[in-house]
């Protein structure tokens, strides 16, 4: 059923409006250590874009960048048309929505009232929270699947249920743009599908989701298009049957994974060389 | 951070069972009554009781009608010996509502610090801030500038000087390793903290007779309140609080962590300088007024947030509220307990609060491991 979602998503065609995410020879560097050099990337609304390669490739960098926590070295990022180094603080965070791979928050915070800190963007420094505002985070409660966890706290939620908190609080942003760090890691495989499906029904109405995924799998099965990311630059970019091949796949991960054809549709599966050698 | 959850059970575990269900319906009560005015009503209740302590005991019916009385267009038979009026309105009065406000000033701080660095140990005591404003007093002291009347001219300037100062410092030390650690930042407060009060005592013990006020910076107490000196701090904290105050939903963001909140939109920076200046001078006011009072800023924080929750909106001005009513409370029974005798109020508070504060300390031990 995700194989047949993947088939449905990736059969539509790209909208022709300005991208919400454009990067253009991003180079950045930490403490000496050049991590992405010269990343092209783009992300329309509509589309879910993962972004996929080995640990260390740089790719939470390129989301952080994206946000303005890293400054680069060289290339430019726009933000829905407009040149990120531009917006203020706020007005990116109108923007951009993003949920960190761990992000931290009181264990004692109810989950509803994490969803409200996603409204924070749209308020005046002494503005109280309206009823609209109510609505939108209950609205996001809903959508994360999440409104029935909307009294518990924190501090007492499963890995998953604590994941869709957070995402609550990204969709409450009513941001266009949605950056996800691996939305599936420490999740079951029921609960990563779960995920996966509603950044699909997000990018339906015509949000645009970039994700970082590890699972190979979830990332064809999911995603739209792929970028693979290798030691800071792009190694390959486009349809997820074209990035994840054989030699993409053994070149970055080594032998341990291989890659073979759905048997019925065909799509590429990444699977352990051990089942099948 | 699941440390404060655990925190949070460790209290109710440690209330129980011993008077857990009484501690329970306490709270229970004090929820339904409303914090704020439960708040006020405690506060009032202590006020009252505190106006009654002293030397002569004078019945608070009494002591309400003296009140009464001394308000302005107000005539009532106080029906009590003119010595009690001026006991009651010129020195007990005065003593109660410097009390009242240093300890607001001091948990509305407390909890600004807590917010602002994630931290809930952080505190003017533990920051080293409330001993830079004492060292800063004392440098304002024997300075060889003019000091008004009450020898108060220079003294909340360089106290607050020694507040930022040391703020600054405590937090650039933290952040060293790029990431701010919460560890440093208070074990960087408490060295910072002990040279300051040496560097106190040294001026004190070679400053000779013009350094003799000094010391009531050291161990901080209220018997040198006054009317004066209430109605010249209170402009610098109602500018403190009220600068806080405009950041108290953003600081709701600020708990999450840094990045999320400037994801979310904040300016980190911004909101952190500014409402760390703005504890720093409500902190440094206090220590002007009553010198250097160790641990309500972080008790009374701790026990607000457990009861009420951590929204900064309803926080800080409870904070403020109990504040007041905890350090009046504390300084009736200092200056009562070995009468005629006086405690120094800080050595009280020190009493009380260090073993609170070890532990707080034990508890986050078995948190982290």
């Amino acid at each position: 059923m995700a194989a047949t979602a993947a088939a449905a998503a990736s059969a539509r065609p790209a909208p022709a409006t300005s991208p919400l995410l454009e990067a253009r020879g991003v180079e950045v560097e930490i403490g000496g250590n050049t991590i992405l050099d010269g990343v092209a990337i783009e992300v329309r609304a509509g589309e879910v874009v993962g972004l996929v390669g080995p640990n260390g490739a740089g790719k939470s960098t390129l989301l952080r960048a994206a946000t303005g926590l890293v400054p680069l070295r060289g290339g430019r990022i726009r933000v829905g048309g407009d040149a990120l180094d531009g917006l203020s603080r706020g007005e990116l965070a109108r923007r951009v929505a993003v949920v960190q791979q761990l992000p931290e928050a009181p264990a004692t915070l109810s989950v509803r009232q994490l969803a409200l800190l996603g409204r924070h963007p749209h308020l005046r420094l002494l503005a109280r929270e309206s009823s609209r505002d109510l609505a939108i985070a209950e609205a996001a409660l809903r959508q994360a699947g999440c409104h029935e966890l909307a009294d518990r706290e924190l501090g007492t939620l499963s890995g998953g249920e604590r994941r869709r908190a957070f995402i609550a609080r990204a969709l409450a942003q009513q941001a266009p743009l949605l950056l996800l760090d691996e939305p599936t890691a420490n999740l079951d495989a029921g609960a990563q599908h779960e995920v996966l499906e509603l950044v699909a029904d997000l990018a339906r109405n015509e949000t645009g989701v970039l994700l970082v995924v590890h699972d190979l799998t979830l990332a064809i099965a999911y995603c739209d298009r792929l970028v693979l990311l290798d030691r800071g630059r792009v190694a390959a970019a486009g349809a997820p049957g074209d990035v994840i091949t054989p030699d993409t796949v053994g070149r970055l991960y080594g032998d341990a994974v291989t890659v073979v054809p759905h048997p019925v549709t065909g799509a590429p599966l990444v699977l352990p060389s051990r089942l099948g050698g | 951070m699941s440390r404060e959850r655990v925190g949070a059970r460790a209290v109710e575990g440690a209330l129980d069972p011993i008077a857990g269900s009484a501690v329970a319906r306490a709270i229970e009560v004090l929820r339904g009554l409303g914090p704020a005015s439960a708040a006020l009503a405690l506060l009032g209740a202590v006020a009252l009781l505190a106006l009654t302590q002293g030397a002569a005991a004078i019945p608070p019916q009494t002591v309400l009608r003296v009140l009464l009385d001394a308000l302005p267009l107000v005539e009532v038979n106080a029906n009590a010996p003119a010595t009690w009026e001026r006991i009651v309105v010129d020195i007990r009065l005065p003593r109660v509502i410097a009390a009242g406000v240093v300890g607001a000033a001091l948990a509305y701080s407390g909890a600004s610090y807590q917010g602002v660095f994630r931290n809930p140990l952080a505190g003017p005591f533990l920051l080293g801030v409330a001993s830079g404003a004492a060292l800063g007093a004392a440098i304002a002291i024997i300075s060889p500038l003019r000091v008004d009347a009450y020898g108060f001219g220079w003294v909340p300037v360089f106290a607050f000087a020694g507040a930022l100062l040391t703020v600054l410092l405590v937090y650039l030390l933290a952040t060293g390793s790029g990431r701010l650690d919460n560890v440093t930042l208070i074990l960087a407060g408490v060295a910072l903290s002990a040279v300051f009060g040496a560097a106190t005592a040294f001026i004190l013990l070679t400053g000779g007779e013009e350094a003799r006020p000094i010391f009531s910076f050291l161990f901080g107490g209220f018997n040198t309140a006054s009317w004066q000196r209430i109605a010249w701090a209170a402009p610098y904290l109602a500018v403190g609080a009220a600068f806080v105050a405009v950041y108290a939903r953003t600081m709701n963001v600020l708990q999450l962590d840094e990045e999320q909140a400037a994801q979310l939109g904040v300016d980190v920076t911004r909101t952190k300088l500014i409402v760390l200046a703005a504890a720093s001078l409500m902190a440094a006011t206090a220590v002007a007024i009553a010198g250097v009072i160790g641990f309500v800023g972080l008790l009374v924080p701790h026990a607000v947030r457990l009861v009420f929750g951590g929204d900064h909106r309803r926080l800080l001005p409870l904070c403020a509220l109990f504040g007041a009513s905890f350090l009046i409370a504390v300084d009736t029974f200092a200056r009562t307990v070995l009468a005629p005798q006086e405690l120094p109020v800080g050595v009280m508070t020190a009493l009380i609060g260090g073993p609170f504060f070890l532990w707080l300390l034990r508890s986050r031990r078995v948190e982290v491991s």
